[in-house]
């Protein structure tokens, strides 16, 4: 046996990475590429009457303008998203209604420039209201237990909030970049392109395109992150491929624009949350209400479904949950980490706060008391919960006992000081459906092929040390390939279900291996398996945990929070590789602060865009924000859960951490804020 | 309208004719094929682009490449030499796992080399106390000057803790 897994090692694609040599989308080498620029649409309803792309048309070095009109045709359009350039309606402001493609990017962007378009147009409305009349709940309202209403009209203590979160975008540091290219001889497609799925990028587009899987090759060995937002191709994909067919033979590269990646790339829809909480003097749950509101487009109703996490969270004795979807003339909103829990545990931890003060209980006891023994939502066990534990080794790393619970008395000079904590959740995510070829290369030496992707999770060296224990040798004489769907199919890199789901398929692929070709294989034996289920048994859920204590410093003439301590306790089964986990969770925790504290895209309700569209008005943490955090686990192993006996690390680090921060600030200044981002307006005293 | 200028680029010269509108950045990318520095937003807002310019840090895509004729350029491609190995910057990088998706890393890494040249000559930064003196290097310091440079991934922890496995190694005179 080898213990690969678990021994922290270094990732296997880092010198490609500190040296600059690691390929990103746009990196590959292309022969004579050219340029793709997108003329964007300046209304947020309405449609393109006309579109004048004669002066483009006549500078040198233009290849080709594409218009609604004059575009490639798709075989399919019922996918409102990537159904581009197919007919003259603009159903958002930015929405791509042309191309121009040229010889060299400058060309592009200044022929772009001289498209004249115009436009009838339509009111718009891109203002998510809860009380908006067009308002419609997603499915009929989650009960479960007694009745709620009773519940709260009979408890003892009753906490009833508004909370909201704003819209948040995704902003990997690498924009979304594709390059498209028709072999017109071999009728054969190759998108190179940053994603999180390369085979979810074939299933979804080779059908609008008219083409056979195999006629799409989708490359993307190294993702410059994606938080979600590369998780499904969005229109740059579309509209690249529609330029490679226009141009066949040629490589056409269209790489985002930082402000185009604050369009059609995906964002987190802002929320508006409505939360009742019921319980008994000593803090027991009586009742929890979870109402949510989220805006959805008419090219796309992804559901930031925020009142899901009240499910399973907390025992109590009658529960109810919805999630309202409100229709509005902004773009599609899509996945970004820990879509519907990260704003709705903001929601849940914070009212949780809010319940231990008005109880006069502990927020640690308070949670502790209300810890469920089995699932609420179904009743069913759990593989493994000890979020007890997690928030008794998080106090004990923070110094949590003794804490005064008074508000707003503690100062160091002018600043005040408070310290705050929340508990965390995610859900287990398999994602079934991963084939792996496992090949002897000869003298123990093995090739594990799968179309996985890692984003900067740590996918390459993850499924490296998995396969290594998978196959009894050791990690050096496993070569792990990746990041291509002419690999065998692989599911997308989401949910916090990729080592899972792939490392599932390995374990199982690498036991086939054994069956067929004996401990003693031939050079060039091969064998390709996978998982087709979920393994987890009926009547159990699985879902990873974790604690957040934070303390932070607010100055009461300026409003700044600063956060100087940070720690972070995870129960999320056997961890893999004990470095790029913590650096994932440490992510997770960084993006959490940068939810409390920074993240907020603001669209003008006027012309219906986002105006804070690039890295100096979008504001995310620096080096400078982050001062002592840290992020550990507990020792655990959950092989009712994977075959590895990990669960899903990816997301939990954000999940809670806002709330966490949020009720630090309440508890050094008095000020209860539940509106995210949390910024000096709200905490400055005269 | 073109213009000829000649680079130098991790120690190789190339002559290139450039569209007068062609930035720095685009330059080394798209003209030269030198892609370690990236391109996260194109106006000198996330540091992705940084190289090392005449032995400054600079962001690439904020300057006409026209501007820059004549200039020696090292890329984090450029730091590592084949027979040498990596650059201790760049091992502290790997050990400390200073990095996720590795968009941001080479520019961190072009920066945070700069960045400990700059206070080695001396110069102060917003959170330098004391101006009369020549500054220390800190936490405070170190996360301050290298607060240009977004990681969206957050492994801000661990370029801290990069940065300061390099400078104890260079402490040892192996830089």
């Amino acid at each position: 046996m080898t213990n690969a897994i678990g021994t922290s090692t270094a990732r296997v694609d880092g010198i490609a990475k500190v040296t600059g040599t690691a390929q990103y989308a746009y990196e590959h080498p292309f022969t004579d590429p050219v340029y793709l620029h997108p003329v964007q649409a300046t209304v947020a309803r309405g449609a393109v009457d006309t579109f004048r792309s004669d002066k483009a048309e006549s500078v040198d070095g233009v290849l080709a303008v594409l218009s609604p009109w004059n575009a490639p045709r798709l075989a399919d359009v019922s996918d409102p998203e990537l159904s581009l350039l197919q007919g003259p309606e603009v159903r958002f402001r930015g929405q791509i209604i042309g191309a121009v493609i040229a010889t060299t990017p400058e060309i592009a962007r200044h022929a772009q420039s001289l498209v004249e378009v115009e436009y009838t147009t339509d009111d718009h409305d891109t203002v998510l209201r809860a009380d908006h009349p067009d308002r419609y709940p997603e499915d009929d309202p989650q009960t479960i237990g007694d009745d709620v209403d009773e519940k709260l009209s009979s408890a003892q203590l009753v906490i009833d909030q508004r909370y909201s979160t704003p819209e948040e975008h995704n902003t990997p540091m690498e924009p979304h970049t594709a390059v498209a290219l028709w072999d017109p001889a071999e009728q054969h497609l190759t998108l190179t392109t940053a994603t999180q799925g390369p085979h979810s990028v074939v299933d979804t587009l080779a059908p609008l395109l008219g083409l056979e899987p195999q006629q799409l090759r989708v490359v993307s060995p190294h993702v410059g992150g994606g938080f979600g937002s590369k998780a499904a191709p969005h229109g740059h994909d579309l509209v690249a491929a529609l330029g490679a067919l226009a141009l066949p033979g040629r490589a056409v590269k269209y790489a985002v624009t930082r402000q185009q990646g604050f369009v059609f790339v995906g964002y987190r829809s802002p929320t508006r949350q409505h939360l009742r909480l019921g319980a008994r003097c000593d803090g027991t749950l009586t009742a929890i209400d979870h109402e949510s509101f989220s805006q959805v487009s008419p090219a796309g109703t992804f559901s930031e479904s925020a009142s899901s996490i009240s499910a399973s969270m907390y025992a109590a004795d009658a529960r109810r949950l919805v999630h309202h979807l409100v229709p509005l003339d902004v773009p599609p909103p899509h996945w970004m980490r820990a879509p519907g829990e990260a704003p709705g545990m903001f929601a849940l931890e914070v009212a949780m706060d809010e319940l231990a003060v008005a109880a006069g209980i502990d927020p640690v006891e308070l949670r502790i008391r209300n810890d469920p023994d089995r699932d609420p939502a179904t009743g069913n066990r759990w593989t493994s919960r000890r979020l007890v534990e997690c928030l008794h080794e998080g106090a004990r790393q923070f110094g949590w006992r003794d804490r005064d619970p008074h508000p707003g008395i503690r100062r160091d000079g002018e600043w005040l000081i408070g310290t705050g904590m929340a508990s965390a959740t995610y859900p287990h995510v398999m994602s079934p459906g991963t084939k792996v070829t496992i090949r002897h290369d000869g003298g123990g030496r093995y090739t594990v092929r799968t179309g996985a992707a890692d984003i900067g999770t740590g996918a390459w060296t993850t499924l490296t040390l998995i396969s290594a224990d998978a196959l009894r040798v050791s990690r050096e004489r496993v070569t792990m390939e990746i990041g291509d769907s002419s690999l065998p199919t692989a599911t997308v890199a989401g949910g916090s279900s990729g080592t899972t789901s792939w490392g599932s398929a390995i374990v199982a692929t690498a036991e086939a291996f054994r069956r067929q070709h004996g401990d003693d294989p031939e050079a060039g034996a091969q064998t390709t398996g996978g998982v087709s289920e979920d393994p987890l048994a009926e009547g159990y859920t699985a879902a990873s945990f974790g604690a957040h204590f934070v303390e932070v410093r607010v100055h009461p003439g300026t409003g700044e929070v600063r956060v100087p301590r940070m720690r972070g306790v995870f129960s999320i089964g056997r961890v893999i590789n004990p470095r790029t986990v913590r650096s994932q969770l440490l992510g997770g925790m960084v993006m959490g602060l940068s939810m409390a504290l920074h993240e907020k895209s603001v669209r003008d309700p006027r012309f219906g865009h986002v105006v804070t569209q690039d890295l100096a008005t979008y504001h995310v943490p620096v080096n400078a924000d982050i001062e002592d955090m840290d992020a550990s686990w507990l020792d655990e192993t959950d092989e009712l859960a994977t075959p590895m006996g990990s669960r899903g690390a990816g997301e939990i680090g954000i999940v809670g951490s806002a709330a966490a921060i949020a009720n630090a600030v309440y508890h050094a200044t008095g000020t209860r804020v539940r509106d995210l981002p949390i910024t000096p307006p709200a905490l400055v005293r005269d | 309208m073109e213009s000829r200028l000649a680079l130098t680029v991790d120690g190789e010269e190339h002559t290139i004719e450039v569209d007068t509108r062609t930035t720095l950045l685009d330059a080394l990318r798209d003209r030269i094929g030198a892609t370690a520095p990236k391109k996260g937003c194109d106006h000198g807002q996330c540091g992705s682009c940084t190289v090392i310019e005449d032995g400054r840090r600079v962001t690439t895509c904020l300057s006409l490449a026209v501007a820059h004729d004549g200039a020696s350029i090292v890329t984090a491609s450029g730091l590592s030499d084949g027979d040498l190995g990596l650059h201790p910057m760049q091992q502290a990088f790997i050990e400390q796992d200073a990095f996720q998706c590795g968009y941001c890393t080479p520019g961190q890494i072009c920066s945070a080399i700069g960045m400990l040249a700059e206070i080695a000559d001396g110069s102060p930064s917003f959170v330098t106390e004391d101006l009369a003196d020549p500054p220390t290097l800190t936490d405070a310091e170190i996360r301050e000057r290298l607060s240009g440079n977004l990681c969206r991934c957050g492994a801000y922890v661990n370029i801290l803790a990069a940065v300061r496995q390099a400078t104890q190694h260079s402490d040892k005179g192996a830089a």
